[in-house]
């Protein structure tokens, strides 16, 4: 198996498929018997599109014979099952959503993805309405971690962690509100880019709490991260948060490497509550890149708390509607949430955007003297699963809501960050670190992980899982 | 307990704000669901003495996002 097509990065598939090395068919018969073949003991997918996957993968090879160039072509793919699917019913991990039709268009994203010749495996499993930061679920149970199933995969993207980090496709869609790119690819090992707020469109997707909800990919490299934000770029009228900006090259500016750049190391509220293995990993990427530097990002731990608050208020308020008439429906751990979010007076929601608007002029000073910052992903390694509570620093507290405290500051004013996997010395887990940029720069950010990925400080290898064919 | 934040914190009652909230938004919060959503708010009440109690500029507006 260890040869198989499937398996290889996305941009190798796309260049042995283009130079018709390959064929997308090939590949997406080795995705779907690796799926087959692992799927039953991780919980990954929840609706398979496999006669999709062959119609697209027969499109692909036929227009590569004519002689398109498809940037992703024959690349098989999972997306987060918030994301409409043609013909899927867009489940947003809820037992309510169950009772929709299914959808009658594919989402803007999976729009570019299928255009650039990528090939969809199908929708996979998340926390139900995207709260939630363990990949547990009540109604279609856990995506489990494929480098440790009896630990979580993380969320929200939980699926699109476990799916990569298995090796049943090559990367994923993801969302991330608080931190649900960035905290299953830290558990899972992966490359993780969660773009500029208002930077990819999020149109024809399941909203969570739409001030904070951006989208963006799960990769096993880098450059995957690189060419996937170019391909999922374009101006979408059916997001209205979307940012008209002009798009970047990430393909092209990726081999710069970290040359020049000022990089820093987060102190303060960044370097408090957490195992030692999230500092750890932190020192490991400063020492690959020869950083000593440090900056104080200043009022991150409000920066967090106004984040929490906006969150809980605004999608509660979205599922108003739903708490009201079928709340004995939802996942437990969600409703309650939920339930006390409908309760928040509105000049504390109006007082945490406010707060945003400051951080943001905070963080915009912090960035003249620097250019990159890296910090933890989350506290410590993947979690057992049905993890409740942790210890960190001596104080107990919900593990739930406090594995994103290291994302949520950020997401918060809408950074992009590439979350990269970190293996430690002697660890059987990976943890993630993030690589934040100024809004708008994911090439900075991409150019650093590539780099740290060409020399081996970092790396997303696919799990060996026990069914592997 | 010497700061407004920390008076706040001890005379906000959780409890009768769920309760009432509760009728307020039309909700049925289940006698087993209580204690959790109870919780939660407290742990809310919490995040929000931080915006709330930091000082801005009255011409600091909210980040919401909006283009006629």
């Amino acid at each position: 198996m260890s040869d198989a097509a499937h398996l290889r990065p996305a941009h190798e598939i796309a260049a042995a498929v283009k130079a018709r090395r390959l064929s997308a068919r090939a590949v997406t018969e080795s995705a779907i018997a690796h799926i087959e073949a692992t799927d039953g003991r991780l919980g990954a997918f929840t609706g398979r599109t496999f006669p999709r996957a062959l119609a697209e993968a027969d499109r692909v090879d036929a227009e590569v014979a004519k002689g398109a160039s498809l940037p992703l072509a024959g690349v098989p793919y999972s997306v987060k099952n918030l994301f409409d699917v043609e013909g899927v019913v867009t489940r947003a991990g809820s037992k309510i959503n169950r009772d929709n039709p299914p959808a009658e268009q594919d989402a803007y994203l999976v729009r570019r993805m299928r255009a650039a010749g990528a090939v969809l495996l199908g929708a996979v499993n998340m926390g139900e309405y995207a709260y939630d930061f363990t990949g547990e679920n009540a109604h279609d149970g856990a995506s489990l971690n494929p480098h440790d199933p009896t630990r979580m995969s993380g969320g929200s993207s939980g699926g699109s962690g476990t799916s990569v980090a298995a090796g049943m496709v090559a990367v994923s869609l993801g969302s991330d509100t608080n931190g649900s790119i960035r905290v299953p690819s830290s558990f899972c090992g992966l490359f993780g880019l969660k773009p500029t707020f208002g930077r990819l469109s999020r149109g024809h997707t399941f909203p969570f709490c739409a001030s904070l909800d951006h989208l963006g990919p799960l990769a096993r490299s880098a450059r995957d991260l690189a060419v996937l934000l170019d391909a999922l770029q374009g101006e979408d009228a059916g997001d209205p948060a979307q940012v008209r900006r002009p798009a970047i090259d990430a393909t092209a500016e990726i081999g710069k490497g970290a040359a020049g750049l000022r990089i820093a190391v987060a102190d303060g509220y960044f370097r408090r509550q957490a195992m030692p293995e999230a500092f750890a990993a932190v020192d490991a990427v400063a020492k690959a890149l020869s950083v000593s530097r440090t900056v104080t990002v200043s009022e991150a731990h409000r920066a967090r708390a106004s984040a929490y608050v906006i969150t809980t208020a605004e999608s509660s308020a979205f599922h108003l509607q739903r708490l009201r008439l079928r709340p004995a429906d939802f996942d437990p751990d969600v409703r309650d949430r939920l339930l006390s979010g409908a309760m928040v007076p509105a000049a504390w929601v109006i007082a945490a955007q406010r707060f945003r608007a400051w951080f943001r002029e905070a963080m915009r000073e912090v960035f003249r003297e620097v250019d990159v910052i890296l910090a933890p992903a989350t506290p410590f390694h993947a979690l057992p699963s049905g993890t409740k509570t942790v210890t960190l620093d001596g104080v107990e507290m919900p593990a739930r809501p406090n594995i994103g405290i290291f994302t949520q500051p950020i997401s918060f004013i809408g950074l992009p960050v590439v979350a990269v996997p970190v293996w430690l010395p002697g660890a059987k887990l990976p943890i993630g670190v993030q690589i934040i940029a100024p809004a708008w720069r994911e090439d900075l950010a991409l150019r650093v992980a590539w780099q740290l990925e060409r020399a081996g400080a970092v790396s997303a290898p696919i799990a060996k899982t026990r069914e592997a064919v | 307990m010497s700061t407004p934040a920390a008076a706040a914190a001890a005379s906000f009652d959780a409890k009768a704000h769920a309760e009432h909230m509760a009728k307020v938004m039309e909700l049925d919060v289940r006698p087993e669901w209580q204690a959790t959503v109870i919780a939660h708010l407290v742990a809310t009440a919490a995040a929000a003495r931080l915006a709330t109690s930091f000082p801005l500029d009255d011409h600091v507006e909210p980040a919401t996002v909006f283009e006629p």
